[in-house]
This record gives structure tokens, sequence and C-alpha cells, in this order.
């Protein structure tokens, strides 16, 4: 009998702490894939956020770290640069990428930093109970918005990819769902790209991954994938939102 | 370097650092310490090392962060309002147990303050200064040559301790001149414990939160422990003519070299005064201190703050003899009639 499915080498045979219906399992499992398809496994090193992700380190089977919240580029940018020839990642949420980190992003995408930024958008903070984020959707209730949320007074939903399109040195920017087992496999096909984007020294890349929090959402799993499809998809538009003919030449190769 | 050039202390921290096997600095401009991002921007190319301007002190510090898991010696510098940005990071740093430079060239305050000399940031640097149950060696030197020798002092005991040391300075410091002979370091040791990607070792990891009940209280226990070795091994200071003194000066870095002149002046006229400097401000020496206490008539402790290492000086004396003190604040540098004129009204 043919094995067909096992896990991938870059993850730890462990449970994870992760609500049921959570989004974060399948992008974890995704980004193992991936590594271990690219064999860059030994030359990995990830770097988690704070937020439901914070416990990333637990479960994959790579050198990785965890960094202050929202400064996680700045500490993949000071690795990537003592260690060229690594493969560096984070892992980050909204709050940690769209809130308190933005200006972190921003100016490691700006420098044309040659890093791979998994984003994971699924509208609310998790990890400290659901309060308002700021790719949370109009209307959309959590702990800090009891009515809803109010473009009044608390803004938009904040699409910080569209935003980092402008950026020259932004290379490959990416929005995926995990909507559905066929946007699964996109979103591993982005992974991937995004990855080799920085195997080939061209600069920064970013995926940012449309993903259900069932709990926060106060939905079961499948009306989540549902409700992104349905609520998010339409703010948050899918799609390469911008891939740049970067030739990878010395200028992007942080020495 | 092997021959004594003139250089402003700003630049020496930089070849000190870079002559200490520094190869990572990042940092946010800030007056008074701009002559040192912008000498390691030009050398840190020429020494294959790497020179970042951050988006901010936040950044800064994360990106030594970064640089220093991945093995790097790792410096950033900045004064009193940017390290206020940086104690997030510091308090990391200490967390995850990785090595670290830190200077901080003082300057007035609080808030934006001013941007002239200041000895304010003392509770800061050896208090805490971020979250959590950590401590800093915490260096306060007070001439040019001393900066340089401490700054390689720094990066080894940074990297023996795997803790984050702390250059405290003031502008004075910073932008004064004077000759100075810059020495290599040797880099002893390999370090085991950074990420380089898992390579025919099991994977490591690198953080801070410590969840499992009584994990963290074991693990700050486990700080604590380097703690205590620190202060055990690492406490400098420099103990002048304090044998036949009636009153000691306690003060250090640029207070210390004006109270020094003091010292001379009112020993001239026939007082005993002798003085203690500190040159370790955390572990402080308090043994020096204290052993002195009960034949000594009084300490004088000078600041350029309105009273901040006194507190550790009274600790050390524990009631023994009275401590006074003279500071000046918000940029104001203590003159040395002022301190003498204070000297002859305590004796």
């Amino acid at each position: 009998m043919k094995k067909v499915l096992s896990l991938p080498e870059s993850m730890k045979d462990v449970r994870t702490h992760y609500c049921p219906g959570c989004g974060h399992g399948v992008v974890h499992r995704l980004i193992g894939e991936v590594i271990d398809e690219l064999g860059i496994r030994e030359r990995t090193i990830g770097i988690a956020p704070v937020g439901c992700a914070v416990l990333a380190y637990d479960y994959f089977n790579i050198d990785i770290t965890e960094a202050a919240h929202g400064r996680t580029p700045a500490v993949a940018t000071g690795i990537k640069r003592v260690l060229p020839d690594s493969v560096v990642f984070t892992y980050q949420g909204d709050g940690d990428l769209a809130a308190i980190g933005t200006a972190e992003i921003i100016h490691a995408a700006n420098r044309g930093e040659n890093i791979t930024v998994i984003f994971v958008n699924n509208a609310v903070y998790g990890m400290t109970g659901g309060q308002m984020a700021p790719t949370t959707m109009v209307g959309q209730v959590t702990a800090t918005t009891p009515m809803g949320r109010e473009a009044s007074s608390t803004g938009s939903p904040l699409k910080i990819s569209e935003l980092l399109a402008v950026l020259p040195g932004a290379v490959f920017l990416c929005r995926t769902a995990i909507s559905s087992p066929a946007n699964i496999n996109k979103t591993k096909q982005a992974i991937k790209k995004a990855f080799r984007v920085q195997l080939e020294n061209k600069g920064f890349s970013l995926v940012e991954v449309l993903s259900p929090c069932p709990s926060y959402w106060r939905l079961p799993p499948g009306e989540a994938a549902k409700w992104i499809d349905e609520k998010m998809v339409p703010v948050f538009p899918l799609g390469v939102l911008k891939e740049s003919d970067n030739e990878g030449d010395d200028t992007c190769v942080k020495k | 370097m092997t021959e004594k050039v003139l250089m402003c202390g700003n630049e020496v921290i930089g070849e000190a650092a870079i002559q200490a096997g520094c190869r990572f600095y990042a940092g946010y401009p800030i007056t008074p310490q701009n002559e040192l991002p912008a000498y390691m921007s030009r050398r840190m190319p020429e020494e294959g090392g790497i020179f970042i301007q951050a988006e901010s002190e936040l950044a800064a510090i994360n990106m030594v962060f970064g640089a220093s898991l991945a093995g790097a010696r790792a410096m950033t510098s900045s004064s009193s309002p940017g390290i206020s940005l940086k104690q997030e990071g510091i308090s990391y740093l200490a967390g995850n147990e990785l090595p670290a430079v830190i200077v901080n060239m003082m300057r007035g305050g609080p808030g934006l303050g001013n941007i002239a000399p200041s000895q304010a940031d003392y509770f800061q640097a050896t208090k805490g200064g971020g979250h959590g149950d950590y401590n800093l060696i915490v260096f306060g030197p007070s001439t040019v040559q001393e900066l340089a020798d401490l700054v390689g002092t720094a990066f080894d005991l940074a990297d023996r301790y795997r803790n984050p040391v702390l250059i405290l300075g003031d502008g004075i410091l910073g932008q004064m001149m004077e000759p100075v002979e810059i020495k290599k370091r040797k880099i002893k040791g390999e370090k085991d414990w950074i990420l380089t990607g898992a390579k025919g070792r099991p994977p490591r990891v690198i953080r801070s939160l410590v969840l499992k009940e009584g994990a963290l209280e074991k693990h700050n226990m486990h700080l604590q422990e380097k703690s205590r070795k620190m202060k055990e091994r690492e406490i400098l200071y420099d103990e002048d003519r304090t044998g036949d003194a009636e009153i000691v000066l306690v003060a250090y870095g640029t207070s210390a070299r004006i109270a020094r002149a003091a010292l001379n002046m009112v020993r001239s006229e026939g007082i005993k005064a002798g003085m203690i400097r500190p040159v370790t401000l955390w572990p402080f020496p308090e043994k020096a201190i204290s052993n002195i206490s009960s034949r000594v008539k009084c300490f004088l402790v000078v600041e350029m703050s309105m009273g901040q290492m006194v507190e550790d000086v009274r600790l050390a004396v524990n009631g023994t003899c009275p401590v006074h003190f003279y500071g000046r604040t918000g940029g104001g540098v203590p003159a040395v009639e002022e301190i003498s004129k204070k000297i002859k009204e305590l004796v």
C-alpha cells in the first residue's frame, strides 16, 4: 500500500491549541508542506508573532523564534541580514501586522527585505478574546464593537496589502483564502511562490490569507468558511496584488 | 588601531564595537549621539558588517534582537527619549537571554527635555526600565578611553551571560574628544544556541513566552542566578584617597570628572576628602561603600539628576553615617566650585 498523506517533516507531530475550525492549523500545514517540497527545512528560520499563533514555535520542526507584538519584520530583518543564505519567514496575524506592527511591515517591505511574510487575516483579535482588529468588517460584532464596527468612528477594514503594493521593494503580494479545498490549494501555491521569490533573492514577498475564526465570529466552521467568501472577499479581493519583474540582482541581496 | 588617536566619544564607541567584533548596528537618529550611527554607516560596510537606519527605536532594538539570535555581535544606541522606546525590546532581549550592547548617551528629560547632558536615566538603567524581573550590567564610563575599553568588555560580558549590557554615558562624553587607544578583542567560544537553520541537528527555539505552570518562575530564577554571578564577579569601581577621608564623594561618568576636580581643590586646602567612582552602576559597588561607611564622617553624592544613584549609596550605607546629595537637573552641570563649597559646608 502506498502512503499518500503524511505529516510534513517541517511540522512536529503534536496537537495544536487552536479552536475547532480555526484556520491557523491549515496555514501551518501549508507552510510545512512548502518548506518540505522546496527542500529548505534545514536553512529556514521562522518568527512567530504575538497573537493566536504565538505558539507556532511548538508546531514547526525548524529553527524558530517569537517576536514582540508587531516587531516581527524587524526581527526578520536582523536575522536575514546576518544570515543572507537562510530562508526567513514571519507568521503574523492582523493585529500584529496591520495594527501595532504597521510601521515595521511597511518599512521592511520598502527596504525590500528579502523575507517572506505569511499574513493571516481573520478580522479579529483571537488570543485576547475577540476584540476589533484593523481588518474587522464594518458591522462586525466583536468584544470591543458590541454594536458592530462603525466606519465613522473606528475606520474601515485596513487593506494593508494594497498599501504595500505601491512600494517598489514589495515584489510579490498575493491574497488568498482558505475557504474551500480549491482555495486552500491556491493558498499553498501562493506560499510556495512567495518562498521562491525569496530563494531567487528578488525581495519582499507576502501572502495574505483570509482565514476563519469560528469562535469569535460566533459561527460553526462551515458557516465561517462561507462568511469569508460572502463578507470578506468583497472587501479583500483575492488574487495577485503585485508581482514585479524584479530580476533578483545584487540590489536585492542584503549583505 | 594600536596607537593613540584623537576621537570623540560617540565615534570611539563605534570603533571599539567594531574592534570587539560587532558586525551589526541598527539605530535611529537622536541628538546627542548622532556621530555614532554616522560612523557606523561608514565603517560597517568596510568591515563586512551591517548598518541599518531603522524606522524607529522599536524596530532598531528588534533588528538587534534578530541579529543577536542569528549569532552576530550586535549593538544599538540612542539617547534618553529613544531609550525609553527601546525598553520593550530590552526586556525581550533579557527574557530571551540574547546578548546585545545598548548605548544611552543621556540628555535632559523628562519628555523631550533638551539635548544637554544629564544623568537622569540612572533609575531606568539600573532598576529595570522594561517590564519583568531582570537586570542589565550597566557601565558608567567617565573618560573616552574608559568608554573604549568598556564597550569591548560589554560585548564580552553580553556573550558570557547571554544578557544585554548597557553603556550609560551622556552628551558630554559623547561629544568630547580625548586621546584614545582602541584595542582589538578576540571573540572566545562558539555560540551553540543561535538560530542558523536546523542543519543536521534538532531545531532550536528562542522565546520568552513561558506558559507552563511554574515554568516562568523557574526561568526567572535562572535569570536571577545569572544576576547573582554578575554581582559576584563584575563589580568595577575606582577608589581615590579614601584612606584618611572624612568625607567621601560618590559620583560616576561626567559628574565624577567634575567631582574629582573638586576633590583635588579641597585636598589642596587640607580637607580630608576622598572619592568612590562606581564604574558598574549595576551591579553597584555597595561593599566598597559599606566597608568605609563606619569610619567616615559622611558621603556626598554628586549627580546630574535630582538624586537617583544616591538611593543606592544610602542602601549601602544603611544608616551608618549621613549621605548628602548635590545635583543639577535639566541639563545643568555641577561646577567644581559648587561641589567644593558643598564639601566645605559638610566638614
